[in-house]
């Protein structure tokens, strides 16, 4: 039975490659190779559910493909299926499946109509991947997959301000869910020598054994896991995102964050939950993060006055409650309530413009001039209150704001100073020397061995900031992005067992994509003179490919999971030390900067109102 | 074109008032106000001239500057032009004509030359925002991203008309004091720093007031009005129609477009204080470049020329081909028998329909009149707890009718259910009813079927249900409307539409009169569908209403003093003809005495096949269906399209309108015109003066010409002036749709509604003399207007010799058309198999 999961994993990405080829007038070919996967996904599931029940619905795991291996290092890629995953992949494929027949006619002629199912299938291989896995990298892969279809689905009306800037922000917060992905999977890795499959964790002695020994590093993965899920499931203080999301067609806003990608979250947490099962205290603060999600959405989708917006606050409250049920070990309720909220989500988004036939009608009819809630109740002041803060979202947005970008962005200010052209003068010399310094590193005393990774990584860190924050120049931008991953690599060079081939496979990708995004920079710099980094410019307009060939390039550079980069990162991971919590820190937030830094390059230069007006442009607050 | 025209101004109001010289706060917001978007909430969607706030200059000069000031796209690109022209839609010897006239025969080369081939650069720089530019560009501060959020959400709760559980708590005391209420009592409030909280506090501040802090110099107040609200003028034009017409929102509310300034003023102080917290300049202090003032004269160029010249050509390929058609369709002789009469509205919707009926039944005659058949009133259904406007939009009607004895009720669907929002319910809920929803989901993909979302034009009135049509004792009123008619005003109303369509002599045995309306599901726009005459409404309650005034014994004496003698065995029958799904419906059958029954039930078999090949004609641009199916099969599936959840397009509207005939019958009959003329029936020989003229001209111009160039502008610029595509679409409180939640609301039509059409503008076609019409839309200011600066054009048919006379600068000349013969096929159904694109204008033999 194992060899049939890759199946699962195949079916969508065969749909997804073979949409690649079809070419964009042939609207029925896209959008029937897109029911059909789903369609042969949802049948085939069925019948493997049947036979899979008949044999006592065992767990299944199959180590599927090793990438690397080295001395007590090993890369694989691991599928397992569980009954999270078969209702997980259950609801999933039913619902794309009914979503992309759907859209067959309700994207007829809209422009992006092979965006639109190209991006469908993508995600829907990610989703796959992500409910399948059978361990945190191939988890990470599938989550990594999920998290830049919802970019492109977001700002799939990439030509208007709204789309892109919020989908922007959805990625941004998505990364911070990768940081915490990315810590557990550090954590682990040396939790358990190896990479753990979650086949293992339902080993009980096993796990207790190792957490009884080391109760803190378990906390740790846990509160990462924690971090992740909350923000991949809009739970607080994430929860802002979500109706935000919703600026795609309306069937991918159903098919997304109405149900599958939303609930996301809570499957990491029904994934890893016998790791979690017996610290006591995460279970009580994921119990809290719900709940209070679930108090806060509701008042907050009582005052919705649009739509989408209601809908998402009222599946955001139910995801906390699913969370309750999560955190009390209740799997099967939880796993019931998953479904039904997914289908009534998606349903009440289909048929949201509807509302104002139905409502209009109800209030024509029935039209009582002023029903008391039972907020009215609340003495004045509470009232009022609390309705203000629910009508500004609790202010989740703008404290997201403060919190995220803020800060970033003063400091970037800051180091608007720091001149690349300059520093370059500073900065070869200094890399040289750390060079020189790695090969002679018995000299140096252990204090300075300590401290050297951390400088290199703050340099790195310095660096992708600076180009996160970059207003003008692109090329300027890429190069400190790719410098950052030299000095991460160095830093990490100076642990004991270092090895140069990580290193070479880990730069291998970032030279490489480099070298493409800067030629399509190149490119574009031929006929646009107006290219720069203060304001969105929307160059996809005139020049889709050079867009598409810098969006691949921009995706290896940040070590997505098609560059050899995503592998290498794996590697590096692996070099740091469990007492070098400051340097994992600080590495992973290099990592996420850098995505960040290059998704904003990709947003600011190719998408966005077009800097030429001779055709229609929307209103900026379109 | 001499230079004195080349330049243009908008005067700008500027009055004078103590303190601020420069700025007249009360001429701003009038100014504002008469620019921003005209469009009345969601459920009162009306056809009108997006433009209108241009419509005292000449076409051309409105469209120019309406692109230089507010960068409007309101032509085609020339590559655009030119793509046209090699597709053969738009033809060169109308281009050498349009040349000739404009440029003069010695220049017909040169400026072939330029429209074919010279490069033109056609971006458009607006001088809207210029001003306020100034705060990102020098202060670094973008006020838009701070405020908008905010302002949006506050106008969206404080005007929700059902769709939040809980309400805006302050709600009966106005706008600025409801928030006032809130900043006072709340904890938190919309507004931060002491200094914009005091503000607001003060009931003495005002817009000029508050425009000393944030700009500073009176003489630019008015422009940065502009700019402000012109960032957001889905927003603000909501609130400006609302407060022009607070009844527009069924749970009132009380809102001014001054007090939206205010409030957005309050929170931009705030913005600023929080972020310059050491204090900031005014944005006139410091400003490096003055903005040219917004509505200084603009300047041509060359290739706005061009564009116009193309624009024109494209307009009169089209016009030219159809008035050729027009002269050589011949006149038919009069059909053997007189069977049945039907009167329908004017609606290019019901061109095909009427034309498949008379090709069935060579009997029927058909006539067209605006939908609401001359009877102004509001209507009540029973239960129903408010009026509702079924006449055009400018009418305010004194009358009321009441529906009594309603025998069906709406369904339920508990999807829309704010339980299924509470944190408790949705928990039962999800559990439960969320898998039902997956088989719905299931079945409304596989076997879509109507449902309590549908909008569905038959549920307007209950078929079986009974009218206040009559009003016997003048102080029978509710709410200061007269309930029903009395038997003199019923008689003037049936008088002046018979009159005026020319059926005063020879009635059948029934006579038919067929209102329109138009269903589909998941469409905020449904009430566009519906007929314009009837302010978005489904027409059939006027339609029942016309017919039991001309059916009333006392009417009928009335009328024969007036000079219509109606046989008293004549019947009057009102139908409803849903143009989305091509069914019809017909009222009070059940009064016919026997032998009209049967020729009822005879004629309502030829009701049917017409209407089975009605659709199976307009299923030609649904790339979906397969015409070549038979005329029922097609039927089925247009009808499927109607109840599809999926569908954004269950029918085309008025997509590709763009003539309007106003004569007999004969004109037209037998002539193809692809569904593109509103038809209007009129009888010169009946109206030598132009009495009833003056009435048809004064109704059609404004609700055609309102249809035609909302479409034109929503398809030249479908981001600016139209509602972009209707896919991500989410519903704000009720009253209009946005892109996703925070974006501003999106007037106009959308994608869907005008892709198919081509931007053209209206051709009014009258049959009558030149002088007649001439001295006829003279007499009132307002339609002449349409016709003098070319917002339409206009020509006469003269009803002996067929002779053509164009309207242009004050006169008629004559009109020769230049298109060759006109193709000429048997039957209708030869034309239309498979295309997609329009159609020529075609003459059918067997018609």
């Amino acid at each position: 039975m194992e060899r049939l999961l890759p199946l699962f994993v195949l079916i969508p990405f065969l749909g997804f490659l073979i949409s690649l080829l079809v070419p964009g007038r042939h609207e029925s070919a896209l959008s029937r190779i897109a029911y059909y996967s789903a369609g042969a996904q949802f049948f085939t599931l069925l019948a493997f559910g049947v036979l899979w029940l008949l044999q006592g619905a065992p767990l299944l795991n199959v180590k599927e493909i090793v990438i690397y291996r080295s001395d007590g290092y090993e890369f694989f890629i691991d599928l397992f299926f569980d009954r999270v995953t078969a209702v997980y992949l259950l609801v999933g494929s039913m619902l794309t499946f009914m979503i992309t027949i759907y859209s067959r006619y309700y994207l007829h002629r809209e422009d992006g109509y092979k965006r639109f199912f190209n991006t469908i299938l993508f995600f829907f291989t990610g989703y796959s991947i992500t409910v399948l896995s059978g361990n945190f990298e191939t988890l990470f892969v599938g989550w990594e997959v999920l998290g830049i279809s919802s970019f492109l689905l977001i700002a799939f009306y990439r030509d208007r301000y709204l789309p892109v800037k919020n989908a922007v922000k959805v990625f941004s917060i998505y990364r911070v869910g990768d940081v915490g992905l990315i810590l557990a999977m550090w954590a682990s890795h040396h939790l358990w020598h190896e990479n753990i499959t979650f086949m293992k964790l339902h080993n009980y002695e096993l796990v207790h054994h190792q957490l009884a020994s080391h109760s803190a590093i378990g906390i740790f993965i846990s509160l990462a896991i924690l971090v992740s899920a909350a923000a991949k499931s809009a739970q607080l203080p994430f929860s802002s995102w979500l109706p935000r999301a919703m600026e795609g067609p309306t069937p991918s806003s159903a098919i997304f964050y109405g149900s599958l990608s939303v609930h996301i979250g809570v499957f990491l947490l029904l994934r890893t939950f016998p790791f979690w099962e017996h610290q006591f205290v995460v279970r009580v603060l994921i119990a809290v993060v719900g709940l209070l999600t679930s108090l806060m959405a509701s008042v907050t989708a009582r005052v919705q006055s649009s739509v989408k917006a209601q809908i998402a606050y009222s599946s955001i409250a139910q995801i906390g409650l699913i969370f309750i049920e999560v955190a009390a070990g209740l799997e099967l309720l939880a796993l019931v309530h998953f479904a039904g909220n997914a289908f009534l989500r998606t349903y009440q988004l289909l048929v949201s413009p509807s509302v104002v036939t139905y409502l209009i009608r109800e209030q024509f009819y029935h039209f009582k001039p002023r029903e008391h809630s039972f907020e009215d109740t609340l003495p004045k002041r509470l009232e009022y209150t609390l309705y203000v803060l629910s009508l500004k979202e609790w202010n989740l947005d703008t404290f997201m704001y403060r919190l995220l970008w803020n800060p970033l962005k003063h400091l970037g200010r800051r180091l608007d100073v720091f001149n690349i052209n300059r520093s370059l003068a500073v900065l070869v010399p200094l890399y040289l020397l750390g060079i020189v310094l790695l090969f002679y590193a018995q000299w140096s005393t252990p204090q300075v061995a300590h401290a050297i990774p951390i400088i290199a990584v703050f340099i790195a860190l310095v660096l992708v900031l600076r180009a996160f924050t970059e207003r003008k120049h692109v090329r300027r931008a890429l190069a400190m992005v790719i410098m950052g991953h030299f000095w991460v690599v160095l830093a990490i060079s100076f642990n004991e067992d270092f090895d140069l081939g990580h290193s070479l496979i880990y730069l291998s990708g970032v030279v490489g994509a480099g070298f493409f995004a800067v030629y399509a920079i190149n490119a574009l710099r031929r006929t646009e003179r107006n290219v720069d980094l203060g304001r969105f410019h929307g160059h996809v307009y005139e020049h889709p490919r050079i867009a598409l060939l810098f969006l691949l390039s921009a995706l290896g550079l940040a070590g997505f999971p098609i560059s050899p980069t995503f592998l290498g990162e794996d590697l590096i991971f692996s070099h740091i030390h469990p007492d070098q919590l400051v340097l994992a820190s600080l590495v992973a937030l290099s990592f996420v900067l850098n995505g960040l830094a290059l998704v904003r390059i990709y947003a600011r230069v190719f998408l966005g109102p077009h800097v030429k007006t001779y055709h229609e442009v929307a209103y900026r607050s379109a | 074109m001499d230079n004195s025209s080349v330049v243009t101004s908008l005067a700008v109001a500027s009055g004078r008032r103590h303190g601020r010289p420069e700025f007249d706060e009360h001429a701003a917001f009038h100014h504002l106000k008469h620019l921003l978007p005209a469009q009345a909430p969601l459920k009162d969607f009306i056809h009108h001239n997006t433009l209108h706030a241009f419509q005292e200059d000449r076409f051309t000069d409105a469209l120019h500057k309406a692109a230089r000031l507010f960068g409007y796209k309101t032509t085609l690109t020339v590559h655009e032009y030119r793509r046209l022209f090699e597709q053969g839609r738009i033809r060169p010897e109308i281009i050498r004509r349009v040349l000739m006239e404009r440029k003069g025969e010695a220049q017909v080369n040169d400026w072939t030359n330029r429209l074919l081939r010279k490069r033109y650069d056609s971006t458009i720089v607006p001088r809207i925002g210029t001003l306020r530019m100034h705060w990102k560009r020098e202060h670094r501060i973008d006020l838009d991203a701070l405020v908008h959020s905010t302002l949006f959400r506050v106008l969206n709760s404080y005007l929700d008309q059902g769709i939040a559980i809980w309400r805006f708590p302050v709600w009966d005391k106005g706008f600025l004091a409801s928030i006032r209420e809130l900043q006072r009592y709340a904890y938190t409030g919309f507004l931060h720093g002491k200094r914009a909280t005091d503000l607001l506090m003060d009931e003495t501040t005002t817009v000029g007031r508050l425009l000393d802090i944030l700009v500073g110099e009176p003489a630019l107040y008015e422009q940065y009005l502009f700019d402000q609200q012109f960032a957001h003028p889905g927003w603000s034009g909501l609130v400006s129609a609302i407060e022009e017409n607070p009844a527009a929102l069924l749970d009132n509310r009380r809102i001014t477009l001054p007090e939206l300034v205010t409030f957005e003023l309050l929170l931009e102080i705030d913005a600023l204080d929080r972020q310059f917290p050491k204090g900031w300049e005014p944005l006139a202090q410091g400003m490096r470049h003055r903005p040219q003032p917004l509505f200084a004269e603009v300047a041509y160029a060359e290739v706005d020329e061009v564009r116009s010249l193309w624009q024109e050509a494209f307009e009169w390929t089209y016009h030219d081909e159809a008035l050729a058609g027009l002269s050589q369709n011949a006149r038919r002789p009069e059909p053997p028998v007189l069977a049945v009469q039907a009167l329908f509205c004017i609606d290019d919707r019901e061109c095909s329909f009427r034309r498949h009926l008379e090709r069935i039944h060579p009997g029927f005659r058909t006539y067209g009149t605006p939908g609401h058949f001359g009877v102004e009133f509001y209507y009540r259904p029973e239960h129903g707890k408010f009026n509702t406007k079924v006449c055009p939009a400018p009418i305010t009607p004194k009358y009321l009718i009441k529906e009594v004895d309603k025998k069906s009720r709406a369904g339920k669907d508990v999807h829309f259910s704010q339980r299924t929002h509470g944190l408790v319910g949705g928990w039962l809920i999800s559990q439960t009813l969320g898998f039902w929803s997956a088989l719905k989901l299931f079945i409304s993909i596989f076997k879509p079927s109507t449902g309590p979302g549908t909008t569905d034009s038959f549920q307007h009135m209950d078929q079986f249900s009974s009218l206040t049509v009559e009003n016997s004792d003048p102080s029978d009123r509710d709410g200061g409307l007269q309930v029903g008619f009395t038997v003199a005003e019923m008689a003037t109303r049936v008088d002046a539409v018979l009159k005026s369509i020319g059926l005063v002599r020879d009635f059948a045995p029934i006579v038919y009169v067929v209102g329109h309306g138009a269903s589909s599901v998941n469409n905020p726009h449904y009430a566009a569908y519906d007929c314009g005459a009837c302010s978005g409404r489904p027409g059939s309650v006027n339609a029942r209403v016309f017919c039991q005034m001309a059916e009333h014994p006392k009417v009928r004496e009335l009328l024969r003093a007036k000079g219509i003698d109606i046989p008293q065995e004549t019947r009057f029958v009102s139908a409803l003809h849903d143009t989305t799904r091509d069914e019809i419906v017909f009222y009070d059958e059940a009064t016919l005495d026997a032998p009209l029954r049967a020729l009822h039930a005879r004629h309502m078999t030829v009701f049917r096949d017409a209407l089975d090949l009605n659709a199976q004609e307009r299923a030609r641009r649904f790339e979906a269906i397969d015409q070549r199916d038979s005329a029922k099969e097609v039927h089925d599936q247009v009808r499927l399209r109607s109840v599809s959840l999926f569908e954004p397009r269950p029918e085309l509207n008025h997509a590709t309108n763009a003539l309007c005939i106003v004569g007999r019958r004969e004109l037209t009959r037998g002539l193809f015109l692809d569904r593109r003329s509103f038809l209007n029936s009129y009888d010169a020989s009946i109206d030598p003066d132009g009495h009833y003229l003056q009435g048809i001209l004064g109704a059609a111009a404004p609700v055609c010409g309102g249809i035609n160039l909302e479409y034109f502008f929503s398809r030249m610029d479908n981001q600016k002036l139209g509602a972009g595509t209707k896919l991500p679409h989410n519903v704000m409180g009720l009253i209009g749709v946005a892109n996703g939640v925070e974006g501003d609301l999106r007037p106009g039509l959308p994608n869907q509604m005008i892709e198919v059409h081509d931007p053209i503008r209206l051709l009014m076609v009258v049959e009558q003399l030149p002088d007649v019409v001439l001295a006829t839309i003279q007499r009132v200011n307002a339609t002449y207007q349409w016709f003098v600066n070319e917002w339409i054009h206009l020509v006469v048919v003269h009803p002996e010799t067929k002779a053509i006379h164009r309207f242009r600068d004050g006169r008629f000349e004559p009109y020769e058309p230049l298109h060759g013969s006109i193709p000429r096929v048997l039957e209708s159904m030869d034309v239309l198999l498979g295309s997609l694109e329009n159609m020529p204008v075609t003459i059918i033999e067997h018609a």
